[in-house]
């Protein structure tokens, strides 16, 4: 079998605040295959940004990695040195952020901060990397680079300023590139740019671990889906399968929040209560006081990953067993 | 660029107009003839009339204050009442001291405030971090008279480093600039620190973080230029405010510099020198801001554009 690209194994990423251990990410089981689009899904706080700053080493105070190992490309990136992540970040994985508009370095030009990893972590000269930069720039569909590269990021437009961000992190040509909600700023012409530069990226060789809320962006672009609820993978399966039969009661409920949307339903579909604290969560599963289906076996005891349905589609859910899936619209 | 800098200077020359025209009128409108001051108790009221007239004191505020002007363009600030020497000659022999006094401090406490600010920032909440800050809380908080005396304590009297007062060495002049600088030092350390520490936590910093920057890196290419931004507009008031002299650092360290001078110039109703020395001050100060919104423009770009 191929290797992957990157694997996580039972990360747990927890911040240590003064009212205690908030488990962010709790025992994060994810892989990304060479050349796919994997897609993390879930609401705000569900561990999603925190699993993918994890694997670049950002997870900022009073956070860390507690536990858990991180591969990328067979390669431990958990327990090496500052110098050893520092020679990996950038030139194997790199990543994009949620806001173009504060990610750009304001005082420094947007030519130079392109260059800035090539010069890190390749041997070239300054001549060359700015060469190189102008076809990296030129690539991710930016017109007049050699006027732009020496603007400063408040001179360009939002879009722009993604698309010099994803130029920056693909310039070192990375096994693996994190997009964390790399269009959530951004207008829906622009973000359809984006995600279409990001397929051709993919198409190009390079694999990539796409984190959005929206679930639209996902199904357009992943190959693969992992659904998150309160610091866990609650869910994960080929878009297709994810999208036809959910097998999770929360990822049912998402995806018909997202559906009645696009109806004509009179009332929004949502799913009742609110995403629990993660200082105190619920006995049991972490989503029984929300779901419908909730049983007692789930007051108790959290759900392992099981097996539903289709090759590669696990739930942490019991009713996985018992239930064949049905299509959603039956629901 | 360059039209932009023109403006603001002739705005920093209409500034300082009116700051003579304010030091100007307000001398006059405090009560009491300096003339009468200067001739005595005694003196007869024909010769004191004839004195105001000769020194053209009797003529309107506007006129005085156009022929001041005029003269001031000329490099002639008039003649001291009280020691008998032109204003500028005198004020160019104490600003030589001045100058020495406030470089030594600025140098000290911007070394000392820099340094110590960006370990806090980077080593927060450590050992270090909690004894530069209480250190400069000391600084910020102490009046300037004590730590001058405490200095002259310990180091000169106790210790005998360094001469007690007196400009006779260079040594001199560097209990005065530690007394002088510890609390500009105290000041640049703290807003180090915190701006620092704030844009440590911007998201371009996980960026930098991301191509592959260590720690250093990040410090050094990406964080610090950014949050030098206030520090400079500080640092620029803060010389601005060193070379306008320091009142009671020269007077406690008998340094002759333009502080002590004014405070003779108070003392003895010397008008033209008084005049003297506070127009320098106005004008030290205008300069200093001149130049950190200069610098302050060449290195943040978004200023330089908007303009």
């Amino acid at each position: 079998m191929e290797s992957k690209t990157l694997e996580i194994r039972n990360l747990n990423t927890s911040f240590f605040t003064q009212q205690g251990e908030v488990r962010a990410a709790c025992d994060v089981c994810l892989e990304v295959q060479p050349g796919q689009i994997t897609g993390i899904v879930g609401e705000s706080g569900c561990g999603k940004s925190v699993t993918a700053r994890s694997v670049m080493g950002l997870v900022r105070y009073p956070g860390r990695v507690v536990s858990g190992e991180i591969l990328l490309d067979g390669k431990a990136m958990t327990g090496i040195s500052g110098k050893e992540a520092c020679s990996l970040r950038g030139a194997e994985v790199s990543m994009i952020f949620q806001e173009p508009m504060t990610s750009l370095n304001p005082v420094m030009k947007v030519g130079k901060q392109v260059e800035e990893a090539l010069l890190l972590h390749r041997k070239l000269s300054k001549k060359e990397a700015a060469k190189s930069a102008a076809q990296m720039l030129e690539k991710v569909g930016i017109s007049d680079v050699k006027n732009r590269m020496e603007c400063y990021p408040h001179q360009l437009s939002g879009g722009l300023r993604q698309r010099v961000m994803i130029a920056m992190a693909m310039i070192c040509s990375p096994k693996l590139l994190i997009a964390d909600e790399p269009t959530t700023a951004l207008d829906v012409t622009v973000e359809a740019q984006i995600l279409r530069l990001m397929k051709q990226l993919c198409d190009a060789g390079t694999s990539i671990l796409l984190i959005s809320h929206n679930l639209g962006v996902i199904a357009q672009i992943c190959d693969y889906v992992y659904v998150m609820y309160a610091g866990r993978v609650v869910e994960q399966a080929d878009t297709m399968t994810l999208f036809d039969h959910p097998a999770h009661p929360y990822t049912r409920g998402l995806l018909q929040a997202a559906r009645s949307l696009r109806s004509d339903a009179e009332v929004l579909a949502t799913i009742p209560g609110v995403v629990p604290n993660l200082l105190h969560l619920p006995a049991g599963c972490s989503f029984s006081p929300r779901c419908g289906q909730c049983q007692e076996p789930c007051k108790t005891s959290m759900p392992d990953m099981l097996p539903a349905g289709e090759k590669g589609h696990l739930v942490r859910c019991f009713l996985a067993e018992k239930e064949k899936q049905q299509p959603v619209e039956a629901i | 660029m360059v039209r932009n800098a023109l403006q603001r200077l002739a705005q920093s020359v209409l500034v300082l107009l009116g700051c003579a025209l304010l030091i100007f009128v307000m001398l006059r409108i405090i009560p009491g003839n300096p003339i009468a001051v200067l001739m005595g108790e005694h003196a007869d009221n024909t010769v004191i009339e004839r004195m105001t007239a000769e020194l053209g004191l009797d003529q309107p505020v506007l006129v005085q204050f156009f022929r001041y002007i005029g003269g001031a363009l000329r490099g002639d600030f008039g003649t001291s009442y009280s020691l008998g020497k032109p204003v500028s000659s005198l004020m160019a022999s104490a600003f030589v001291h001045t100058l020495i006094l406030a470089l030594l401090a600025a140098v000290f406490a911007w070394l000392i405030g820099i340094t110590s600010g960006i370990i806090a920032a980077v080593k927060k909440n450590s050992i270090l971090d909690h004894l530069f800050m209480g250190a400069s809380l000391l600084g910020v908080s102490m009046p300037v008279f004590m730590t001058a005396m405490l200095l002259q304590y310990f180091f000169a009297y106790r210790l005998k480093l360094f001469p007690i007062a007196g400009m006779d060495s260079f040594a001199a002049y560097i209990l005065p600039a530690i007394a002088l600088g510890w609390n500009s030092a105290g000041s640049v350390a703290r807003l180090v620190r915190s701006t620092l520490l704030e844009t440590l936590e911007e998201n371009y910093i996980d960026t930098a973080r991301a191509k592959g920057r260590g720690q250093v890196g990040v410090l050094v290419v990406h964080a610090l230029r950014n949050a030098m931004l206030p520090v400079i507009t500080m640092m620029a008031i803060q010389f601005s405010g060193l070379l306008s002299g320091a009142v009671i650092t020269e007077t406690v360290f008998s340094i002759n510099g333009i502080g002590r001078l004014a405070v003779q110039a108070i003392a003895g109703r010397d008008i033209p020198l008084l005049q003297g020395t506070v127009l320098f001050s106005a004008a030290v100060v205008v300069i200093g801001n001149f130049i950190a919104d200069s610098l302050y423009r060449v290195l943040d770009p978004r200023i330089r554009r908007e303009a």
